[in-house]
Protein backbone atom coordinates (compact mmCIF):
# COMPACT_ATOMS: atom_id res chain seq x y z
CA UNK A 1 0.00 0.00 0.00
CA UNK A 2 2.88 2.46 0.77
CA UNK A 3 4.25 1.47 -3.28
CA UNK A 4 0.88 4.19 -4.13
CA UNK A 5 1.89 6.52 -1.46
CA UNK A 6 3.96 8.96 -3.86
CA UNK A 7 1.54 10.56 -6.07
CA UNK A 8 3.51 10.54 -9.21
CA UNK A 9 3.61 6.47 -8.91
CA UNK A 10 -0.33 6.36 -8.07
CA UNK A 11 -0.92 8.64 -11.09
CA UNK A 12 1.30 6.02 -13.19
CA UNK A 13 -1.27 3.44 -12.47
CA UNK A 14 -4.15 5.53 -12.49
CA UNK A 15 -4.34 7.23 -16.31
CA UNK A 16 -3.81 3.72 -17.74
CA UNK A 17 -6.20 1.88 -15.82
CA UNK A 18 -9.37 4.70 -16.00
CA UNK A 19 -10.37 3.77 -19.32
CA UNK A 20 -10.11 0.48 -19.09
CA UNK A 21 -12.48 0.46 -15.52
CA UNK A 22 -14.56 2.93 -17.50
CA UNK A 23 -15.67 1.14 -20.47
CA UNK A 24 -15.67 -1.79 -19.57
CA UNK A 25 -18.01 -0.44 -16.13
CA UNK A 26 -20.38 0.76 -19.27
CA UNK A 27 -19.96 -2.50 -21.60
CA UNK A 28 -21.51 -4.62 -18.47
CA UNK A 29 -24.32 -1.83 -17.34
CA UNK A 30 -25.37 -1.56 -20.92
CA UNK A 31 -25.49 -5.40 -21.30
CA UNK A 32 -26.81 -6.11 -18.14
CA UNK A 33 -29.75 -3.35 -18.30
CA UNK A 34 -31.04 -5.00 -21.83
CA UNK A 35 -30.53 -8.49 -20.26
CA UNK A 36 -32.55 -7.17 -17.23
CA UNK A 37 -35.33 -5.18 -19.42
CA UNK A 38 -35.90 -7.39 -22.46
CA UNK A 39 -34.67 -11.20 -21.71
CA UNK A 40 -35.17 -11.92 -17.85
CA UNK A 41 -38.45 -13.34 -17.21
CA UNK A 42 -41.02 -11.29 -15.53
CA UNK A 43 -41.42 -11.66 -11.60
CA UNK A 44 -44.61 -13.78 -11.00
CA UNK A 45 -45.84 -11.35 -8.30
CA UNK A 46 -44.37 -7.78 -9.17
CA UNK A 47 -44.40 -8.00 -13.01
CA UNK A 48 -42.56 -5.79 -15.03
CA UNK A 49 -41.93 -3.40 -12.44
CA UNK A 50 -39.14 -5.45 -10.74
CA UNK A 51 -36.99 -4.50 -13.64
CA UNK A 52 -36.41 -2.29 -11.38
CA UNK A 53 -34.26 -3.85 -9.47
CA UNK A 54 -31.13 -4.28 -12.01
CA UNK A 55 -30.35 -0.26 -11.17
CA UNK A 56 -31.46 0.10 -7.88
CA UNK A 57 -29.55 -2.82 -5.84
CA UNK A 58 -26.06 -1.23 -8.00
CA UNK A 59 -27.00 2.08 -6.85
CA UNK A 60 -27.48 0.68 -3.34
CA UNK A 61 -24.31 -0.96 -3.31
CA UNK A 62 -22.48 1.63 -4.45
CA UNK A 63 -24.37 3.92 -1.85
CA UNK A 64 -23.07 1.79 0.81
CA UNK A 65 -20.01 0.38 -0.67
CA UNK A 66 -19.00 4.37 -0.74
CA UNK A 67 -19.27 5.40 2.52
CA UNK A 68 -17.36 1.82 3.61
CA UNK A 69 -14.76 3.44 1.30
CA UNK A 70 -14.58 6.53 2.51
CA UNK A 71 -14.74 4.59 6.45
CA UNK A 72 -11.47 2.76 4.95
CA UNK A 73 -9.56 5.87 3.77
CA UNK A 74 -10.14 7.56 6.77
CA UNK A 75 -8.60 4.59 8.76
CA UNK A 76 -5.50 4.17 6.48
CA UNK A 77 -5.27 8.58 6.84
CA UNK A 78 -5.51 8.38 10.49
CA UNK A 79 -3.17 5.18 11.39
CA UNK A 80 -0.68 5.22 8.45
CA UNK A 81 -0.95 9.19 6.79
CA UNK A 82 -0.92 7.65 3.94
CA UNK A 83 -1.62 11.00 1.45
CA UNK A 84 -3.77 9.52 -0.65
CA UNK A 85 -6.11 8.19 1.76
CA UNK A 86 -7.74 11.87 2.65
CA UNK A 87 -7.80 12.64 -1.21
CA UNK A 88 -9.67 9.08 -2.29
CA UNK A 89 -12.43 10.01 0.46
CA UNK A 90 -12.99 13.12 -0.88
CA UNK A 91 -12.68 11.16 -4.44
CA UNK A 92 -15.38 9.19 -3.13
CA UNK A 93 -18.17 11.39 -2.00
CA UNK A 94 -19.87 13.36 -4.59
CA UNK A 95 -20.64 10.24 -6.66
CA UNK A 96 -21.19 8.35 -3.36
CA UNK A 97 -23.86 10.81 -2.32
CA UNK A 98 -25.67 11.31 -6.07
CA UNK A 99 -25.85 7.50 -5.42
CA UNK A 100 -27.60 7.45 -2.76
CA UNK A 101 -30.13 10.01 -4.14
CA UNK A 102 -30.89 8.02 -6.98
CA UNK A 103 -30.94 4.45 -4.58
CA UNK A 104 -33.47 7.04 -2.69
CA UNK A 105 -35.52 7.86 -6.25
CA UNK A 106 -35.59 4.67 -8.11
CA UNK A 107 -36.67 2.92 -4.94
CA UNK A 108 -39.23 5.62 -4.71
CA UNK A 109 -40.69 4.75 -7.96
CA UNK A 110 -40.19 1.38 -7.31
CA UNK A 111 -42.51 1.46 -4.30
CA UNK A 112 -45.32 3.14 -6.36
CA UNK A 113 -46.71 0.40 -8.30
CA UNK A 114 -45.36 -2.33 -5.75
CA UNK A 115 -46.72 -0.70 -2.47
CA UNK A 116 -48.71 2.30 -3.63
CA UNK A 117 -46.68 4.62 -2.28
CA UNK A 118 -43.87 6.84 -2.99
CA UNK A 119 -42.34 6.74 0.25
CA UNK A 120 -43.08 5.39 3.94
CA UNK A 121 -40.72 6.25 6.70
CA UNK A 122 -39.54 2.82 7.73
CA UNK A 123 -36.57 1.58 8.60
CA UNK A 124 -34.75 0.82 5.25
CA UNK A 125 -35.44 4.21 3.57
CA UNK A 126 -34.86 6.33 6.92
CA UNK A 127 -31.33 4.51 6.97
CA UNK A 128 -30.58 5.54 3.71
CA UNK A 129 -32.14 9.04 3.47
CA UNK A 130 -29.32 9.81 6.86
CA UNK A 131 -26.55 8.58 4.96
CA UNK A 132 -27.61 10.83 1.72
CA UNK A 133 -27.07 13.43 4.86
CA UNK A 134 -24.10 12.00 6.06
CA UNK A 135 -22.40 12.39 2.38
CA UNK A 136 -23.67 16.00 2.21
CA UNK A 137 -22.26 17.00 5.90
CA UNK A 138 -19.44 14.89 4.59
CA UNK A 139 -18.35 17.24 1.11
CA UNK A 140 -19.37 20.09 2.65
CA UNK A 141 -16.75 19.39 5.83
CA UNK A 142 -14.08 18.54 3.39
CA UNK A 143 -14.40 21.18 1.66
CA UNK A 144 -14.55 23.67 4.71
CA UNK A 145 -11.28 21.99 5.42
CA UNK A 146 -9.77 22.59 1.51
CA UNK A 147 -9.91 26.35 2.27
CA UNK A 148 -8.40 25.80 5.68
CA UNK A 149 -5.85 23.80 5.03
CA UNK A 150 -2.92 23.31 2.25
CA UNK A 151 -3.90 19.60 2.09
CA UNK A 152 -6.61 19.06 -0.68
CA UNK A 153 -9.25 18.67 2.36
CA UNK A 154 -6.97 16.21 4.16
CA UNK A 155 -8.21 17.17 7.29
CA UNK A 156 -8.27 14.61 10.65
CA UNK A 157 -12.21 16.11 10.93
CA UNK A 158 -13.19 14.41 7.54
CA UNK A 159 -11.35 11.08 8.61
CA UNK A 160 -13.38 10.51 11.88
CA UNK A 161 -16.74 11.78 10.39
CA UNK A 162 -16.28 9.09 7.71
CA UNK A 163 -15.37 6.89 11.09
CA UNK A 164 -18.42 7.81 12.75
CA UNK A 165 -20.96 7.82 10.15
CA UNK A 166 -19.81 4.01 9.12
CA UNK A 167 -22.05 3.30 12.06
CA UNK A 168 -25.17 3.79 9.92
CA UNK A 169 -24.25 1.15 7.36
CA UNK A 170 -24.87 -1.90 10.17
CA UNK A 171 -28.49 -0.10 10.58
CA UNK A 172 -29.46 0.29 7.06
CA UNK A 173 -28.54 -3.92 6.19
CA UNK A 174 -30.32 -5.49 9.06
CA UNK A 175 -33.19 -2.87 8.99
CA UNK A 176 -35.20 -4.81 7.00
CA UNK A 177 -34.43 -7.64 10.14
CA UNK A 178 -34.43 -5.12 13.07
CA UNK A 179 -37.93 -3.61 11.89
CA UNK A 180 -41.02 -4.51 10.68
CA UNK A 181 -40.69 -2.64 7.42
CA UNK A 182 -42.27 -2.28 4.40
CA UNK A 183 -38.92 -3.40 2.41
CA UNK A 184 -38.68 -6.65 1.35
CA UNK A 185 -35.69 -8.86 3.25
CA UNK A 186 -32.68 -9.87 1.97
CA UNK A 187 -32.66 -12.08 -1.11
CA UNK A 188 -29.27 -12.04 -2.11
CA UNK A 189 -26.51 -13.22 0.02
CA UNK A 190 -22.92 -14.33 -1.02
CA UNK A 191 -22.81 -16.44 1.78
CA UNK A 192 -25.99 -18.62 1.60
CA UNK A 193 -26.98 -18.47 -1.84
CA UNK A 194 -29.67 -15.94 -3.52
CA UNK A 195 -33.80 -16.38 -3.32
CA UNK A 196 -34.06 -15.15 -6.68
CA UNK A 197 -34.09 -17.58 -9.54
CA UNK A 198 -30.75 -17.69 -11.51
CA UNK A 199 -32.91 -16.25 -15.27
CA UNK A 200 -33.24 -13.22 -13.03
CA UNK A 201 -29.59 -13.35 -11.59
CA UNK A 202 -27.62 -13.11 -14.11
CA UNK A 203 -28.35 -9.64 -15.33
CA UNK A 204 -27.94 -8.18 -11.80
CA UNK A 205 -24.71 -9.68 -11.69
CA UNK A 206 -23.50 -7.66 -14.16
CA UNK A 207 -25.12 -4.26 -13.58
CA UNK A 208 -23.24 -4.60 -10.12
CA UNK A 209 -19.97 -5.49 -11.46
CA UNK A 210 -20.53 -2.82 -14.05
CA UNK A 211 -21.42 0.19 -11.94
CA UNK A 212 -18.51 -1.08 -9.54
CA UNK A 213 -16.33 -0.75 -12.01
CA UNK A 214 -17.51 2.45 -13.20
CA UNK A 215 -17.11 3.79 -9.77
CA UNK A 216 -13.63 2.69 -9.52
CA UNK A 217 -12.96 4.50 -12.82
CA UNK A 218 -14.31 7.79 -11.56
CA UNK A 219 -12.77 8.04 -8.33
CA UNK A 220 -9.70 7.64 -10.24
CA UNK A 221 -10.82 10.65 -12.15
CA UNK A 222 -11.85 12.45 -9.10
CA UNK A 223 -8.29 11.57 -7.16
CA UNK A 224 -6.55 12.82 -10.70
CA UNK A 225 -8.73 16.15 -10.59
CA UNK A 226 -7.66 16.50 -6.70
CA UNK A 227 -3.99 15.87 -7.27
CA UNK A 228 -4.10 18.23 -9.55
CA UNK A 229 -5.56 21.12 -7.99
CA UNK A 230 -3.39 20.52 -5.10
CA UNK A 231 -0.34 21.09 -7.44
CA UNK A 232 -1.55 24.03 -8.62
CA UNK A 233 -2.33 25.61 -5.42
CA UNK A 234 1.18 24.39 -4.28
CA UNK A 235 2.82 26.06 -7.37
CA UNK A 236 1.25 29.04 -7.48
CA UNK A 237 1.81 29.70 -3.36
CA UNK A 238 5.25 29.22 -4.32
CA UNK A 239 5.43 31.20 -6.93
CA UNK A 240 3.60 34.33 -4.96
CA UNK A 241 6.64 34.10 -2.24
CA UNK A 242 8.99 34.34 -5.35
CA UNK B 1 -51.54 0.27 -13.06
CA UNK B 2 -48.69 0.01 -16.11
CA UNK B 3 -45.62 -0.44 -14.74
CA UNK B 4 -43.13 0.13 -17.88
CA UNK B 5 -43.35 4.24 -17.05
CA UNK B 6 -41.91 3.68 -13.79
CA UNK B 7 -39.54 1.10 -14.84
CA UNK B 8 -38.20 3.75 -17.68
CA UNK B 9 -38.31 6.63 -15.47
CA UNK B 10 -36.01 4.76 -12.94
CA UNK B 11 -33.67 3.87 -15.53
CA UNK B 12 -33.64 7.37 -17.04
CA UNK B 13 -32.54 8.62 -13.82
CA UNK B 14 -29.81 6.55 -12.97
CA UNK B 15 -28.47 6.09 -16.30
CA UNK B 16 -28.71 9.79 -16.80
CA UNK B 17 -27.41 10.82 -13.33
CA UNK B 18 -24.23 8.24 -14.31
CA UNK B 19 -23.38 9.94 -17.73
CA UNK B 20 -23.75 13.39 -15.87
CA UNK B 21 -21.27 12.04 -13.39
CA UNK B 22 -18.84 10.77 -16.18
CA UNK B 23 -18.92 13.85 -18.10
CA UNK B 24 -18.23 16.42 -15.14
CA UNK B 25 -15.41 13.92 -13.62
CA UNK B 26 -13.77 14.02 -17.02
CA UNK B 27 -14.05 17.55 -17.75
CA UNK B 28 -12.94 18.39 -14.31
CA UNK B 29 -9.50 15.73 -14.37
CA UNK B 30 -8.84 16.66 -18.00
CA UNK B 31 -8.95 20.32 -17.29
CA UNK B 32 -6.75 20.57 -13.82
CA UNK B 33 -4.24 18.03 -15.09
CA UNK B 34 -3.98 20.50 -18.30
CA UNK B 35 -3.87 23.88 -16.30
CA UNK B 36 -1.34 22.04 -14.18
CA UNK B 37 0.92 20.95 -16.86
CA UNK B 38 0.08 24.42 -18.26
CA UNK B 39 2.00 26.14 -15.51
CA UNK B 40 4.46 23.48 -15.32
CA UNK B 41 6.00 24.51 -18.24
CA UNK B 42 5.65 28.35 -17.82
CA UNK B 43 8.28 27.83 -14.89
Amino acid sequence: MHALANPRRFLGIARPLTPWLFWSGVALILLGSLGGLFIAPADYLQGDSFRIIYIHVPAAWLATGGWSGMAVAGIVQLVWRHPLAAVAGRAIAAPGALFTAITLASGSIWGRPTWGTWWEWDGRMTSVLILLFLYLGYMALARASADNEESGGASKVTALYALVGAINLPIIHYSVTWWNTLHQGQSISFMGGSKIASSMLWPLGLTVIGFTAWFGAIVLLRMRAILAETRIEARQRRMARG
Amino acid sequence: MNPWPFVIAAYTITLLGAAVTSIWAWRSAASAEARADALKERN
